[in-house]
């Protein structure tokens, strides 16, 4: 068995600590720095977009957080102008309905004075009619002329009895 | 049959390039090349696969940085973070055995882990170490390590032999047990290899069977270097941490 050969012992443990030494060197000064560096690059690279998706995340939730409130004071500002042209209309139909009402009660007056006028023309009329009626009945009847006096007084008092 | 064809005249060490210094034999050996491909294999892999310094790694930087994380969480979860400055070491013990282990499986190549001097001198310089580190650290303390504390008294003459029994068989087990599967898969490789031309026709069914044994053997050789490198880091948790 050749592993047993105690004479080739020597060279291969020379061998073996003079290749180890070196795989050694290179590892411990090229090769792990530099994986390491490499390593911690990606996970600082990783770190960072994490932290500045988060950061863009943060601004678009601020963003929408102001255009919200953006959207409900426009809101309430909209709401505002319409109920404020809503009590403009309302009063100035009222004002119009007023004045509309005040003019009609107006004509309504004069054409009562009118009325009324009319009808005192009338009850006017209707008296020295009356009178002359009942002066000629009392000349026929009496042949003689009444007093003009006495009938419009009889006159009168009985038209006012007759309401 | 013949010498040059034994199933165990792969292990043979040839010295391709004698060199002796003084009375010291320090030939080039066909162990002491595989031992120089294994560190220009590794390095290659490693520094060059390295050289672009990608952000999104392409295939090459993704196996020499999955390697890297791996044996650093090994580390971590065996040692914890006070194993960070003998992970330098503890990787180049894992890609040493692995790159030697998988070189091992290139027809006609040599498989120098399949040696027990080299094992066991790589185990012996890992079993120091970490006795070293063990007193530096925790100076006479460290003895408390085999007298573990909360046994009776009583107990000691049994348990304190017992401890320091399995204390110095570490570096034995930790060498065997990588030597041992080395040697086995290679020699049983061998034999089978030795059926296929013997049997003839039949020597389908041997050669079907060293195509499934091949893909085993790379899984030993990975795995053998997994446990090689879990071991020294518990050793190293040992003596960092004692009980």
């Amino acid at each position: 068995m050749p592993q047993l050969d105690v004479n080739t012992y020597l060279p291969q443990v020379v061998w073996l600590v003079i290749t180890f030494t070196a795989l050694f060197l290179v590892m411990w000064r090229i090769a792990v720095p530099r994986i390491a560096d490499v390593l911690e690059a990606r996970q600082k690279r990783i770190a960072d977009n994490l932290a500045k998706a988060e950061a863009s995340k943060k601004e678009a939730e601020a963003a929408l957080a102001a255009y919200e409130q953006a959207l409900a004071e426009a809101r309430a500002e909209a709401h505002a102008l319409v109920s404020e042209a809503a009590g403009k209309v309302a009063t100035e139909a009222a004002e119009r309905e007023a004045r509309q009402a005040e003019q009609l009660q107006r004509r309504i007056a004069d054409a009562e004075a009118a009325i009324g006028r009319v009808v005192d023309a009338a009850v006017a009329n209707v008296r020295a009619a009356v009178l002359e009626v009942a002066a000629a009945a009392v000349e026929r009847l009496t042949d003689e002329a009444p007093a003009k006096a006495g009938i419009a007084q009889a006159v009168d008092r009985a038209l006012k009895a007759k309401g | 049959m013949a010498e040059g064809h034994s199933p165990l005249a792969q292990f043979e060490i040839k010295r391709w390039v004698p060199i002796q210094v003084g009375d010291i034999d320090v030939s080039f050996t066909n162990s002491a090349t595989f031992m120089a491909l294994t560190v220009i294999g590794v390095s290659a892999f490693l520094v060059l696969g390295m050289r672009r310094h990608a952000l999104v790694p392409g295939r090459w930087q993704s196996m020499a940085e999955l390697s890297y994380v791996f044996i650093a969480n090994l580390v971590k979860d065996t040692v914890g973070t006070e194993g960070r400055p003998y992970f330098p070491f503890i990787f180049t013990v894992f890609m040493f055995v692995l790159f030697g282990n998988l070189f091992g499986m290139v027809p006609y190549g040599f498989t120098f882990t399949s040696h027990i001097v080299v094992t066991f001198t790589m185990a012996i310089v890992v079993f120091m170490g970490v006795t070293v580190i063990a007193l530096i650290k925790h100076k006479l303390h460290f003895f408390t390590f085999f007298m573990p504390p909360g046994v009776p008294l009583i107990m000691a003459p049994l348990l304190v032999p017992i401890e320091i029994i399995s204390y110095l068989s570490r570096p034995v087990s930790l060498s065997v047990r990588l030597f041992a599967n080395m040697l086995a898969g290679h020699t049983l490789l061998k034999v089978f290899a030795g059926f296929v031309v013997a049997l003839g026709l039949f020597g389908a069914f041997p050669l079907a069977f060293i195509v499934a044994l091949t893909a085993l053997e790379i899984v030993i050789a990975f795995l053998q270097a997994f446990v090689f490198t879990i071991l020294t880091c518990l050793y190293l948790n040992d003596a960092l941490h004692l009980h």
